[in-house]
């Protein structure tokens, strides 16, 4: 009898939570009064625990700008470490509100899956890195045939690999490991010539070298990984608030919107400075996404533009130096495009 | 003939002479214990040798190069690195360690909620030590004290969310904490329960024992890898949207439960080993089924597998490192991810973090079983061939 009656309460109990959790996803998470975000396990520039345990790093910017153009505080976001394995879950069964986890934008996982992607924050791709001392002379990855490849096994890159060695009619040697620790050392040791990953990703494990000079990133890029942050289909209010939020992060970088400036620019008589940071008079487009109309403002506080976000995680700024490349502006040549915020 | 007449009697006791010289000082200790006969020498020169090729590197790496101080990755890299070191130096970067020790020990836990582990800690040093050696007194309330108090008290403190402690999530756990949470409710949940399931699967009512039998065979038929992973990934989609069940609370179930199917198997072999005059003599003095249990076979039984349960032990709290596959950071876990903060990244902080890791783990590992050998010796009661 005892059984049945904590069973009973059991039930009715989950059954209240779960009627309290079936609004839309603004809504829980003005109620909840944070933003649960999930990041990975842990990639360098992209999200990492640095020495106090806080995540940094561009997905986790990314982040704290969503929670910023929510609540206008970007610390009000919890994070869930997730692995590889986990992410697709934790999103669809509600435990995220968010992913924000170097994820790979596919058709596959924006259709089956109940994912919708809102853009891409930074585009990536499989690219080579060469021991320059080893391989003098060689600038270009049509020059590795009959080269020895380090690669991590069961992952795309090594599909990828021999995709393209095979359509350059080029010979090579793979040089497989389980763990990224293996390949790493593998490389250090020289027993390959040539180490394959995302390129974000050779960046990060040349600085875990014993001679980084001596390592040449190439400049073929063999896949395109476009990482974007991703929500749960079906909730197109929240869709439109983060896939806004990374274009304003955009926008605030082209009109030349930074962390310092923000305030002063509020004052700012261009026309479209003033309809971004919603200083127009008898503006909706803040309210119209279901927030406050100095949403732009907020994000721009609380993280910067794009380009102060991109050098201080992964760029100038950081240990992993990494180049805008094709991740600057459209304006600049690179592909980072926002549609007018109007 | 008279007495005066033994002249070759001793009237007195020769004074004891030390032993010759080839049997004792440090030359003989070394032919007998090293070079007793040919296949020893071999063998100890071949220790010799290996000692010699690594300790010194090891030594000279972790103390002598090693760097102690720092605030990033230019103290533990070279100049070509991008660091202050010489060229070609090479030494633990325990600056890494001492940087992330936070970490390594609460994972992510509020740093002013700090001290709220450290007093757990304590009472858990304070209540265990003396449940530990046999001659304190009071053992009964200390029990009580260690696993039913104690528990609650520590699950209060941890957790937090009423007086005026703010409430700290379990997903901000992590390191030395996890690990220590995890295996100390593994091992006070597998004990009992899993010496009732040994029972249960000897019972000789059908119904106890096929549940028990099935439990144990289900569990000990599937890697607790998959256990972890089912309760991480699968169960929140049996679940109704939006509810969602504590991550941690999950793996401490699926943990315990999984231990205590291997501790009924070691319990199981106790039990047969008891010789079946004892159960009959039980029987003969009208005993009851729990008095005899409780009063002549578990104590013998459990005595006698003591190193069995150790291990059981020891394999648990090493295997506490798995819920990494789901996304929890254990003293391992925390280590590894630290090595993607892109500020310490250098050649020598992955091998800095896991040696710490593996320093730890030893430690509370090499108690266990040195406790347990202890524990054997004290409670030998000629058993032991």
């Amino acid at each position: 009898m005892k059984y049945i009656i904590s069973g009973i309460l059991g039930a009715a109990t989950l059954g209240m939570v779960a009627t309290a959790a079936s609004a839309g996803t603004l809504e829980d998470v003005k109620a909840k009064g944070f933003l649960q975000c999930g990041v990975s396990t842990g990639l360098a520039g992209f999200s990492a625990p640095n020495d106090k345990g806080d995540w940094q790093g561009l997905d986790a910017d990314f982040c704290r700008a969503v929670a910023a153009a929510v609540f206008g505080d970007g610390t009000k976001v919890k994070f869930t470490p997730l692995s590889a394995k986990e992410r697709f879950t934790a999103l669809q069964s509600g435990e995220i509100d968010l992913l924000s986890r170097n994820t790979t934008w596919t058709i596959n996982r924006d259709t089956a899956l109940g994912l919708n992607f809102v853009g891409v924050t930074y585009f990536d791709g499989q690219g080579f890195m060469i021991n320059a001392k080893k391989l003098p002379g060689v600038n270009s990855a049509l020059q590795l045939s009959g080269a020895a490849v380090c690669v991590q096994t069961g992952t795309t890159t090594e599909l990828n690999l021999a995709d393209y060695f095979k359509a350059n009619k080029m010979e090579y040697n793979p040089v497989v490991f389980e763990k990224l620790e293996e390949v790493n050392a593998a490389y250090d040791a020289g027993r390959c010539d040539v180490y394959t990953t995302d390129q974000s990703g050779l960046y990060g494990i040349r600085l875990t070298l014993g001679a980084p000079d001596d390592h040449v990133v190439l400049p073929e890029i063999i896949s395109k990984e476009p990482l974007g942050p991703a929500v749960r289909q079906g909730d197109d209010k929240w869709y439109h608030i983060v896939k806004w939020t990374y274009f304003a992060l955009l926008t605030a970088e082209e009109l030349g919107i930074t962390q310092a400036n923000v305030e002063e620019m509020k004052a700012s008589g261009n026309p479209e400075v003033k309809r971004v940071l919603g200083t127009e008079a008898d503006t909706k487009i803040g309210t119209d996404l279901g927030l406050g109309n100095d949403w732009v403002v907020n994000i721009v506080k609380s993280v910067g533009n794009y380009g102060e976000v991109f050098e201080r995680n992964v760029g100038q700024g950081s240990p992993l130096k990494i180049a805008r490349g094709i991740n600057a502006l459209w304006t600049k040549g690179g592909l980072q495009y926002a549609p007018p915020i109007r | 003939m008279s007495q005066n007449d033994l002249h070759y009697v001793r009237t007195e006791m020769a004074l004891p002479q030390p032993a010759p010289l080839r049997e004792r000082g440090p030359v003989a200790w070394i032919r007998k214990n090293l070079f007793a006969n040919p296949f020893d020498s071999v063998l100890t020169i071949i220790g010799m040798i290996i000692v010699i090729m690594i300790l010194p590197p090891l030594v000279d790496w972790a103390l002598v190069q090693a760097q102690w101080t720092g605030t990033d990755r230019t103290f533990c890299s070279t100049v070509a690195q991008g660091g202050i070191q010489p060229e070609g130096w090479s030494g633990a970067c325990w600056a890494f360690v001492n940087a992330k020790f936070g970490q390594f020990m609460f994972g992510r836990y509020p740093i002013e909620e700090r001290w709220r582990v450290i007093l757990v800690a304590i009472m858990f040093v304070a209540l265990l030590v003396p449940l530990l050696i046999p001659r304190v007194p009071r053992k009964g309330l200390n029990a009580f004290l260690f696993l039913v108090v104690f528990p609650i008290v520590a699950a209060f403190l941890l957790i937090g969310g009423f007086f005026g402690l703010p409430h700290v999530e379990t997903p901000l756990w992590g390191g030395l904490l996890v690990t220590l949470t995890l295996s100390y409710v593994g091992i006070v949940v597998s004990l009992p329960l899993g010496i009732l399931l040994a029972l249960g699967r000897r019972s000789k009512m059908p119904v106890v024992k096929m549940l028990s039998v099935i439990f144990i065979e289900t569990v000990r038929g599937v890697p607790l890898i998959t256990v972890l992973f089912m309760a991480s990934v699968m169960l929140p989609l049996f679940l109704p949207a939006g509810v969602s069940f504590d991550k941690f609370l999950r793996a401490l179930i699926g943990v315990s439960l999984f231990a205590s199917a291997y501790m009924a198997e070691v319990v199981r072999g106790g039990l047969q080993a008891i010789p079946k005059g004892q159960y009959e003599g039980a029987d003969s003095l009208g005993l009851s089924y729990w008095q005899k249990t409780g009063l002549i076979i578990l104590p013998q039984a459990l005595k006698l597998v003591i190193p069995g349960i150790v291990n059981t032990f020891i394999g648990l709290f090493k295997d506490t490192s798995l819920v990494y596959i789901i996304s929890m950071f254990d003293l391992l876990g925390v280590v590894r991810q630290n090595f993607s903060d892109p500020a310490w990244a250098s050649p020598q902080t992955p091998a800095s973090g896991l040696v710490f890791a593996a320093l730890v783990f030893w430690m509370f590992c090499f108690g266990m079983s040195r406790y347990s050998i202890y524990m054997e010796h004290r409670l030998d009661t000629g058993h032991k061939r």
